[in-house]
């Protein structure tokens, strides 16, 4: 015990996070006896955080995380040391000079980006890792220590899930499909950006109409009223655009066939009419205020609203985008707290799930789907927090041997609640950890260096700033402090395929890929080939010498996918847009007798209870790998 | 469900919980009456968890006044002599509990367990008492499981970097949903007595071996008289004294409690503020359970020792019971 006191005393404990985990464990750490610890988070306080981060209340809405967070603690440990930093901890600011001063870094992270950077930095400072993650009753604390344990990225991390594009635009089978299509498709065509590629029309595109014309569609014409634009545009997308697909006899052989849906059909004259009446205009209005449910009356988030509901609210919150927002048109993206957003999303995705014959859902749960809303409650949080600082310690004693991954499950498993598991060896192969040469297949004389950086550097290797070199030879490097004739260099490079570089990378070039923030570098082996299949291999480049993250829709994937959230052509792993220090990673399936049903069982018993399928979408949620290590050797420790 | 809605406050305050238990939990929890008794650093988890939670009302009682030990894992009171002088630990958590969640009532009763009568736990769905000698708990238990309706039972203690929880939700039915269809289920709990009275030598091999220590020690405070958590590592050679007698007159063998681990939970009483979390965490979870008719509850005791990191789960009845 006396040792145990003075490791805590003596720590510098660096926090990442101060949401949903962060503020039990800034108080943990604090009741502990820890005296100096650093926090950072770049979010400010919302609502929605209320009910389980309860260093926060209601008047701190608004303010930074880490900074409320500090003051709180201080109320009740007023001499404990505390540095906040409302700063993303992916600012230059936190290079690994800046992690080298702390003992244990402590990640209470919702996202899979940052978590891959935090791992970076503590592998290049070496400083020990405690990573953490919940969702709902789930959660898991692991323990990273260079060259002891496997790193955060040892292991795969399941990748989003995506869609094939032709189920989005043409035959969705659940109520995802159709959510998808309304935000990322019918909403980004409305009120995005016009310049966006959008699949909207993609299959109406191979009829009769040119795609001059499908675009024209979309736009409000000059002097047109605005109810009349709302029809036309229902019209199109529910009746015309489904008249057109059911054309296509082949796509129907197997799939029941969808019911087109036109205005005249659910609304009355009159109360289409009625629907511009009804809203009050008030000038004060502030633009996240106004709703489409609040001006038609409809008061509760949890009712399944019937077509006609749902068509009013269509029409309704439409005309109060143009009346109320105008300004915003053309520049908005969906936003989960973007109250008229989140309507426009709910009716149009369930006139579509209508029209083919899905069950149509509520407000409250359609906003979970289209927000990738984590579940996440306060007892979790603060069984992880305690199992983080137990883990902390255990790493500041320099205790090896009783270092432990632990699970909290939701139903017990062999009596078990809370299920230790002796943590895992590096994975030798691991390019993160162990530096091991990366392979890639790539077309050469096809591919540019612009498709490189995109597809492998960012999306696939986590890089953020990178720098690109063949042996000496700079080729590509991303920064602020560059002159102009080296942007306008690498400009260039960006538009070459790799065959035409000033030094050509061939069959046999080796690349070093180096980000110069997490001080990561990272060899690759450059193999040309010919071609690639466009279903199994979309990038058009196949990057191997470690697992790949296990896509769970890999089987759906077609000539291209589109994900939840995240733009078609954005590749990169999202982030869950949600506010809180809470997402699970995989609950795994271990190699191991003792522990492999168990993880097993209490993930099937999560999708069992699950009410809808999103939780599968989330980046590093609980997903079912049992497969996935199969051909990967884990050694325990010790 | 059964009429009320949720109001947009509500909504928009449990977003994500309600995304976990659903909206009739919720409804359920803001009608549930919450009394907690003794208060250390595991109920003060334990009473934020489930103001979070929004219970209707929490009722604290513990009229101890404020001392340094008291504080110790207590985020709940400020280590300001000039805030908590005169004032009785239920107050002063009663006052930082109160901001916590503006939909909760939480309030202070003054008195001694053993002296609130059936009427009095009458008021509760849930009662959760800790640092309580054996003989409180069984009272309370039992003054618990002669009413009529059923109030869920809990006992929680942690010494040392271990943890207790005792359940008994007396006849408890709930639902469970199982891929398509739903389970009618039902579970019998013994109370507390009952459970302690199961011969040792009934139980199964593997049976935690904490349960077996915080029953050694807890008949030790009662035959020494003691407050409970009044030991020290002076009083270590009559516990393990206790204990052979015990593991003799159970017919066990000696391994079954062993020395080490009574020698921790005798030297150091105080309580480990991760391990307070972990339970109250756990204890929090269970209450939301039994009132939500959600998920599988505990059945009936739930160990955790941070030095093999295990949360495990013991029931302990009568076999035919």
């Amino acid at each position: 015990m006396d040792l145990q006191l003075s490791v805590v005393k003596g720590a510098k404990v660096l926090m990442v996070g101060a949401g949903g985990i962060g503020c039990e464990l800034l108080k943990t750490l604090a009741l502990s006896g820890f005296q100096d610890i650093h926090i950072i988070d770049m979010d400010t306080i919302e609502v929605s955080n209320l009910n389980r981060q309860f260093l926060f209340r209601q008047s701190h809405v608004g303010q930074s995380k880490s900074k409320v967070a500090r003051d709180a603690v201080l109320k009740f440990r007023p001499h404990v040391s505390i540095k906040s930093y409302h700063a993303n901890v992916k600012d230059p600011e936190f290079n690994v000079e800046f992690f080298k001063q702390f003992n244990v870094v402590l990640n209470g992270l919702d996202n899979l980006d940052a978590r891959r950077h935090v791992n970076r930095l503590c592998l290049a400072a070496n400083v020990p890792l405690v990573e953490s993650g919940t969702t709902g009753f789930l959660g898991q604390v692991t323990v990273h220590v260079k060259g002891r344990t496997e790193c955060y990225e040892c292991q795969p991390k399941p990748a989003p899930k995506t869609y094939p594009v032709c189920t989005i635009t043409s035959t969705p089978s659940k109520f995802v499909h159709c959510i998808v299509w309304a935000k990322d498709l019918l909403f980004a065509k409305l009120f995005g950006d016009k310049n966006q590629e959008n699949d909207l029309n993609i299959r109406s595109s191979d009829g009769a109409s040119s795609s001059e014309n499908v675009v024209d569609v979309f736009e409000r014409r000059e002097g047109e009223d605005i109810d009349d634009y709302g029809r036309r545009i229902f019209d199109h997308v529910f009746g015309y655009n489904i008249e057109l697909a059911l054309s296509n006899e082949e796509t129907w052989k197997n799939r029941n066939k969808p019911k087109p849906i036109y205005s005249k059909d659910v609304l009355s004259d009159e109360l289409a009419q009625q629907n511009g009446n009804v809203v009050q205009d008030s000038a004060t209005d502030d633009g996240l205020s106004v709703s489409a449910m609040s001006s038609l009356g409809m008061k509760n988030p949890q009712d399944i609203w019937s077509l006609s509901e749902n068509s009013r609210i269509f029409f309704e919150s439409l005309r109060l985008f143009f009346m109320k927002r105008g300004k915003e048109i053309g520049n908005l993206s969906f936003d989960k707290d973007d109250q008229l957003a989140v309507e426009f999303v709910t009716a149009a995705a369930n006139i579509r799930a209508a029209s083919f014959g899905i069950p149509l859902h509520s407000l409250f749960e359609a906003k979970g789907i289209a927000g990738n809303i984590v579940h996440a409650v306060a007892t979790t949080n603060a069984i992880i927090a305690g199992l983080i600082v137990i883990e902390a310690i255990k790493v500041l004693k320099n205790d090896i041997k009783s270092y432990r991954m632990t699970y909290c499950l939701e139903h017990p498993t062999r009596k078990m609640l809370l299920m230790p598991v002796e943590p895992f060896e590096p994975n030798e192969s691991c390019y993160v950890c162990s530096e091991t040469p990366l392979l890639l297949e790539i077309n050469t004389h096809r591919s540019k260096l612009k498709d490189f950086v995109e597809r492998i550097v960012k999306a696939k290797l986590g890089m953020n700033l990178p720098i690109i070199m063949q042996g000496s030879n700079l080729l590509f490097e991303a920064g602020d402090d560059l002159d102009e004739d080296m942007i306008a260099n690498y400009e260039a490079n960006l538009e070459k395929v790799l065959a035409e570089l000033p030094s050509p990378v061939t069959s046999g070039t080796m690349l070093t890929v180096e980000d110069l923030l997490q001080e990561f570098t990272c060899n690759i082996n450059i193999k040309h080939r010919e071609e690639f299949d466009e279903e199994k291999e979309p990038d058009g480049m196949l990057l191997s010498g470690w697992t790949q993250p296990v896509s769970a829709s890999e089987k759906e994937k077609e000539d291209k996918s589109i994900n939840n959230g995240a733009n078609s052509s954005d590749v990169t792993v999202e982030a869950v847009e949600d506010e809180t220090g809470v997402v699970a990673v995989g609950v795994k399936k271990r190699r191991i007798s003792e522990t492999s049903e168990v993880a097993a069982n209490a993930a099937a018993d999560e999708t069992n209870h699950k009410q809808y399928q999103v939780i599968d979408d989330e980046d590093d949620l609980v997903v079912l790998d049992g497969n996935s290590d199969a051909g990967n050797k884990r050694k325990r420790m010790q | 469900m059964d009429g009320e809605e949720l109001t947009e406050q509500e909504t928009a305050l449990y977003d994500r919980q309600i995304r976990v238990w659903g909206a009739d939990a919720q409804r359920r929890l803001s009608k549930a009456h919450v009394l907690v008794y003794g208060i250390k650093g595991t109920i003060a988890e334990f009473c934020k968890n489930i103001v979070l939670a929004g219970v209707g009302s929490l009722t604290l009682v513990d009229d101890r006044v404020a001392n340094e030990e008291a504080l110790s894992s207590n985020f709940l009171i400020p280590p300001d002599e000039n805030v908590y002088r005169g004032k009785t630990l239920a107050e002063l958590c009663c006052d930082s509990l109160i901001d916590f969640n503006p939909m909760v009532r939480v309030s202070v009763v003054k008195g001694d367990l053993s002296d609130f009568g059936i009427d009095f736990f009458n008021k509760f769905d849930v009662v959760v008492i800790s640092c309580c000698s054996l003989a409180a708990k069984k009272l309370a238990n039992d003054k618990c499981r002669k009413l009529s309706k059923r109030v869920s039972f809990y006992t929680v203690d942690c010494r040392d970097s271990c943890g207790e929880i005792f359940v008994d939700l007396k006849d408890y039915r709930y639902s469970k949903k199982k891929l398509e269809e739903t389970n009618e289920c039902q579970l019998q709990y013994p109370c507390f007595e009952d459970a302690v009275s199961v011969p040792w030598k009934a139980l199964p091999r593997k049976t935690s071996k904490l349960y077996f220590a915080m029953r050694v020690i807890e008949k030790f405070e009662e035959a020494e008289g003691r407050s409970p958590g009044e030991v020290s590592v002076a009083d270590l050679p009559g516990v393990l004294k206790l204990k052979e007698e015990l593991c003799s007159a159970q017919s066990v063998n000696e391994s079954h409690v062993p020395d080490s681990l009574l020698e921790r939970l005798v030297t150091n009483t105080t309580e480990f503020p991760p391990v307070c979390a972990i339970i109250g965490g756990i204890l929090g979870q269970e209450v939301i359970k039994a009132i939500s008719g959600k998920g599988d509850p505990l059945k009936n005791f739930f160990f955790f020792d941070a030095m093999d990191g295990k949360g495990v789960m013991e029931d302990i009845s009568e076999p035919n019971a």
